[in-house]
Parts: structure tokens; C-alpha cells; sequence
């Protein structure tokens, strides 16, 4: 057994959808991860209240078809409320106790209180001690901000501390910022009101890049990720000295079920990283593979020293 | 455990709002006073407040003495604690919940739930802001900091529109105070890693947006590249005014269209809804700018101390008189101005 065997399982879960699938494409999508490597799925949605190919009862009854399929499931509540609506929706989430669930933001923490919750990643955690705070509160994992280097997620969260799991933001684009702006309606010069739900044509988000055609970003409504895929398949060593047991892959709209096999492969099978990152780097998205944050580097940098570090093992 | 019920309507009284403007510096700090500020915010020179830029912001010795100044003359001084304590070194922003404490300062304005506890712990007579970086767009988020931390104002991010803000204000039991005038953060505050992204620094981790450092001018083919850490933000044609290469204010390909994609270089200017956000019974309004001239602060104060006292002396006979618009005009991002997220053009 080589000792990269022997290492403890670094569980996989699926980060909710985050852009505007048609309902159809949802249902495909999770029927293949219900036989997937998958450990968790993260349910909801998390960005946009106008979207509605989905009802609150059509994710309930999917949350229980994937945890009849072995599936972990976490119901995630929304990241950014300016409404009513939105809290009425959030409060019933966390009525219901079927589910564990993925904390949003602050509105969603004051009705989580006292009960095992996951904060999300838009809950800004840079310390121990604002981990603590949270901890007290009930906080049983902690999806950390994509911006933290592992560095930083050893410090605020070291193994054995607090009874609370990392999980790290571990493929796919970035979710980097929210705002009041919806910039697909902007893009197709409609109101935010009477935006035609037009992201649904854009199952990956809209390509926004430089001048000179370099691409940067991708818009998703209010939302903001990198063109770039996050991807830390090759930080397996250094994710789990780091106290990471758990990696987020978040979802494309074509080939999630290799870049699941993949993490699965290379992670937790000792397969080699090598033909992995090529069958990544192969995927249909523009952007190329970025892992700056987890080096404390920026964001959109890719190094491949983590190749050398597994050669030295 | 049951689930926490609404808060319940309340009512709120119209109420003169307090004008709380920028300090980056003495000078700053003195002119704002001078010119009318009920309170001004300041920040320590260190990552522990979102304006940390070259140049700005207080030693110990010069908040000592803006503070006298200010208190000699019955303004407030408020801290801005507003950035997340980093993981390497908490201390630092324990130390400067300290200093504030020992300086006088009438209240923190902190973001992080570290920041807050270490401060409503060791300093319970503080009066605490939950600042714009903390990203609390509800109410429900707000009364969770109000319930574990005893808050006793928010600062709204500027995403809401004024229906929303009036019924987050009706339901929360805390001030409010929203922003009036100043560059315009098209994103949630606290909610932005763009910059990070581009350059490794960002708000929440550094206290920088788009720092200066990662900023390069290079001569193109098509005029001036302004690039920020490589990522070719904005390209100038020769005569073309050169804005800062702010991330979210450059010019983007979308779909082959090239346009300011994110946001246009614009500020936000609220005189116009004065009226209604005193109804509404907002605590204070905020002016932004702690990286801007004292001139800027200056001549703004006085503007909106002016509205302000005319609002409240004269409610049902406000308008936004040509003058007020044409000075905020000259320190107005791209001399434009709009009303951002409280304007129904967003929704």
C-alpha cells in the first residue's frame, strides 16, 4: 500500500448549481450524481429568488431521492436577501430539520441558532476566533472563503480544535461577488424586474473577458466567478495538512461526472495527477485552471508545484 | 429549536439624520467638523480598517488630536475597525479595538464576529456599528448581530432599493444608517473578492480594493493600457480621461460587445430621496470617501449639512437646489451621478 492509500478519505461534495438550469437539465444532472463518487450534495438555490424552474417542494423531493441513493444531503439557503420573500424562504429551510443546512448569510444564522448548521462560503471567516463565534452557535462545518490560503484555513480552523469540519472550495469558477445589479439583464439591457430569466440561455455563466480577448470573468445574474476553473486536484497532500476533510466541486453543465471521477481518482484512489489535469484542462469551459488562493498567490495564478510535491512523496 | 418568528412592525418617527463624513486624515477630519459633520470615521494606518492605502489614515498622536478636536466642538469620531482580523495575527485588530477604547473614540465600526465579541466583551460601554462590510441586507441579519453582540447601528449595503430599506427600518430595532453620497461599490460590500482575484489583496483581507501597486499604464496599439496585475482592466484612446483601473469600473467583451460591462465609473448621489430617507427615520447618512482631498470633504460636508438642515426645518418644501448638484457634480466619479440600487432603473 504506498502511503498516499493510506491517507483518510477527502469526502467530495457537489456545490449547489449556481447558475439557471432548465429543470429538465437538473434532473439528468442529479440522476448521474446520484451514482456518482459523490459524499454530499448541496441543494437550492443560491443566487437568484426569480428563478423558479424549481420549487422549495421540487428540492425536498430530490433532496430524499439522493439521500435514499446514499447521498449526504445539505440544503443551502440564499446568499444575498433584500426581500420579504426571501426570508420567509430562508426561515422555512431552517424549519425543517430533515436536512442539514447551508447558512447563506446572517439572516439565515439567526434562525439556524442553536441547532448543527454549515456556514456557507460568503460567511466572511478569516480567524479562529470568528470561527469559534460561530462554532458556539452550532456551526458543525465551515465552507471556507475562496480567497483563504490553506495557510489560513490550518490557522482558523487547526485539526482537533473545534468540533467543526473545513471544507474548501476545491473546482470549478469562482463565486467571487454579489451584487444589487443584475448584469445578464445589463448585458441584454433589461430591468432586473423584467430580466426574461435570460441566464438560462448561459448554463455556465456569460463569458466576460479582457480587450484582447483574454478571458477573466463570467457573469451570472447578481453574480460574479472567474472564467478560470479553481482546481486543487493536485493539493491533496497540502489540503489535508492543512485539516481540510472535505472538497467542494462545484458544477458545470458539461462533463461534471469526470471532473467528480477525477478528484475521486487522483484524491482518493492514488491515481496518478497527470492524465487527471489533462482531462480537466480539456473540459469545454475558456479560462484554463487557476489554484493561486490556495498559495496565498492571487486568485487567477496557476503553479504547478504541487506536481513536485507529490513527486517527493 | 422552533423557528424565530418575525419581528414584529414597527412604527419609526421621522428624525434628522446625522451627517457622518470621511476623515483620512487631520486635515480632513478638521475641515469636515469645521464645515458641519454631526460625526466623522476614521481608521488606524494599518490593514485593520477597508481604506488601507499609502498616505492616509492615523497614527495614535493624530487620532488623539482629531478626536480632541472634534469632541471640543460636539462631533463624534467613529472608528473603523472594518476589515476581517487575519489569521496570522488577530492581535493586531484586538489591539486596535484597545486603542479606540483608551483614545475616546464614540463607537467602533467593525464587520468581523471576532472584532465585534473582543470588543463587546472587553470594552462594554463601546458603542458598536456593524459596518457596510459585514453585509447585513436584512433585518433578520441585522438582529443577529444586535442579539450576540449588542449593536446599536447598522450600516445598509448599497444594494437595497427605498421600499426595502423602509421595511428592513420598520422591522429593526437598531439605527440605520445608509450611504448619501460617494464612489459607488457596485457590490455587496464584504461580498467581494475581485480584487484578490487579479492582485491577492482584497477588502475583506487587506482593507484594499484594485490596489495601486498591482496598477500598470502601458502604451498599446489602441492608446493607453491600464492594466492590474496584468489583467487589462481599461484601454484609453489617446485624448480619452483616464479613470482609475478600478476591477469592476473597466471595459469588458461580452458576447463582442465591449462596454463598461460591471459598472460605469459613477458615483452615488441620494439628495434627491433626502426627504423620504428622513421619513423613513434613517439615523444617520453617510458620505464616502476617506481615500479623497480634504477639499472634497470640505465642500461635501457642506452641502449636505445644508440639505440636511433644510429637510428637516422645511420637509414638505425640499428640492435639490441647482448649486448642491453642481459641487457634488465636480467630485463626482466621471462627474456622473445616480441614485444606484435605491432607483427603480436597477430592479
Amino acid at each position: 500500500m504506498t502511503p498516499r492509500q493510506q491517507a483518510p478519505r477527502l469526502s467530495l461534495t457537489v456545490g449547489p448549481v449556481l447558475y439557471y438550469w432548465p429543470r429538465n437539465s437538473l434532473v439528468a444532472f442529479y440522476a448521474d450524481i446520484a451514482d456518482s463518487p459523490a459524499d454530499t450534495v448541496v441543494l437550492g438555490e443560491v443566487v437568484c429568488s426569480r428563478r423558479h424552474e424549481m420549487k422549495p417542494d421540487d428540492w425536498l423531493d430530490l433532496a430524499r431521492d439522493l439521500r435514499s441513493a446514499g447521498k449526504e444531503v445539505v440544503l443551502a439557503s440564499q446568499a444575498l436577501l433584500e426581500s420579504e420573500a426571501e426570508l420567509r424562504a430562508t426561515r422555512r429551510l431552517a424549519a425543517q430539520d430533515d436536512f442539514l443546512v447551508e447558512a447563506g448569510d446572517a439572516s439565515a444564522l439567526r434562525a439556524l441558532a442553536g441547532r448543527p448548521f454549515v456556514l456557507g462560503p460568503h460567511i466572511n471567516i478569516y480567524s479562529h476566533p470568528a470561527l469559534r463565534e460561530y462554532a458556539q452557535l452550532g456551526a458543525v462545518r465551515w465552507v471556507a472563503p475562496v480567497e483563504l490560503s490553506l495557510e489560513s484555513l490550518a490557522l482558523i480552523n487547526p485539526p482537533g480544535a473545534l468540533a467543526v469540519e473545513t471544507e474548501c472550495f476545491g473546482f470549478g469558477r469562482l463565486p467571487l461577488a454579489f451584487s444589487a445589479r443584475c448584469f445578464t439583464a445589463r448585458h441584454y439591457r433589461l430591468s432586473k424586474d423584467e430580466c426574461a430569466f435570460r441566464c438560462i440561455e448561459h448554463p455556465d455563466g456569460l463569458l466576460l473577458s479582457s480587450t484582447e480577448g483574454e478571458p477573466f470573468l463570467a457573469l451570472n445574474g447578481i453574480q460574479s466567478l472567474s472564467a478560470a476553473q479553481h482546481c486543487l486536484l493536485g493539493d491533496g497532500p497540502a489540503l489535508r495538512a492543512a485539516g481540510v476533510t472535505r472538497l467542494r466541486l462545484s458544477p458545470c453543465a458539461q462533463g461534471f461526472g469526470q471532473v467528480l471521477d477525477c478528484f475521486d481518482r487522483v484524491l482518493n484512489r492514488g491515481e496518478p495527477l497527470a492524465p487527471a489535469l489533462e482531462t480537466l484542462d480539456a473540459l469545454a469551459l475558456p479560462g484554463g485552471l487557476v489554484n493561486g488562493y490556495a498559495h496565498r498567490r492571487p486568485g487567477l495564478e496557476w503553479s504547478q508545484r504541487t506536481d513536485h510535491a507529490e513527486a517527493a512523496l | 429549536m422552533p423557528e424565530q418568528a418575525p419581528l414584529r412592525d414597527t412604527e419609526r418617527a421621522p428624525r434628522k439624520p446625522q451627517l457622518v463624513c470621511p476623515a483620512g486624515s487631520l486635515r480632513a477630519l478638521t475641515l469636515a467638523v469645521d464645515a458641519g459633520a454631526d460625526a466623522v470615521y476614521l481608521g488606524l494606518k494599518d490593514a485593520t480598517n477597508a481604506r488601507n492605502f499609502a498616505g492616509l489614515n492615523f497614527d495614535l498622536g493624530q487620532a488623539r488630536e482629531g478626536i480632541a478636536h472634534a469632541h471640543a466642538r460636539g462631533a463624534h469620531v467613529l472608528m473603523a475597525l472594518n476589515t476581517f482580523a487575519d489569521a496570522r495575527e488577530p492581535e493586531r485588530w484586538w489591539r486596535a479595538v484597545d486603542h479606540a477604547a483608551a483614545l475616546g473614540a464614540d463607537a467602533l465600526i467593525c464587520a468581523d464576529v471576532a472584532v465585534l465579541a473582543y470588543a463587546h466583551r472587553k470594552h462594554p460601554q463601546l458603542r458598536l456599528h456593524l459596518s457596510v462590510q459585514a453585509s447585513a441586507t436584512t433585518y433578520e441579519a441585522i438582529e443577529f448581530y444586535r442579539e450576540r453582540y449588542a449593536i446599536q447601528r447598522a450600516v445598509l449595503p448599497r444594494v437595497l432599493t427605498l421600499s426595502q430599506v423602509g421595511h428592513l427600518l420598520r422591522h429593526s430595532s437598531v439605527e440605520i444608517e445608509v450611504f448619501g453620497f460617494g464612489s459607488l461599490c457596485v457590490m455587496v460590500e464584504g461580498r467581494c473578492a475581485l480584487s484578490s482575484y487579479a492582485t491577492g489583496q482584497s477588502p475583506n483581507t487587506a482593507g484594499v480594493c484594485s490596489p495601486a501597486s498591482a496598477v500598470r499604464w502601458e502604451e498599446g496599439p489602441q492608446g493607453v493600457d491600464a492594466r492590474l496585475n496584468g489583467v487589462l482592466i481599461d484601454v484609453y484612446a489617446p485624448h480619452e480621461p483616464r479613470g482609475y483601473p478600478t476591477l469592476c469600473k473597466g471595459r469588458f467583451e461580452v458576447e463582442g460587445r465591449r462596454d463598461y460591462a460591471i459598472e460605469e465609473p459613477t458615483s452615488l448621489n441620494t439628495l434627491a430621496v433626502l426627504p423620504e430617507l428622513m421619513r423613513l427615520g434613517v439615523a444617520a447618512i453617510k458620505i464616502e470617501g476617506r481615500q479623497r482631498s480634504p477639499a472634497y470633504v470640505e465642500q461635501v460636508t457642506r452641502v449636505w449639512r445644508a440639505a440636511i438642515d433644510h429637510c428637516a426645518s422645511q420637509p414638505g418644501r425640499f428640492s435639490v437646489r441647482p448649486e448642491w448638484t453642481a459641487t457634488l457634480g465636480r467630485f463626482a466619479e466621471g462627474q456622473q451621478h445616480t441614485l444606484g440600487a435605491y432607483d427603480r432603473p436597477w430592479r
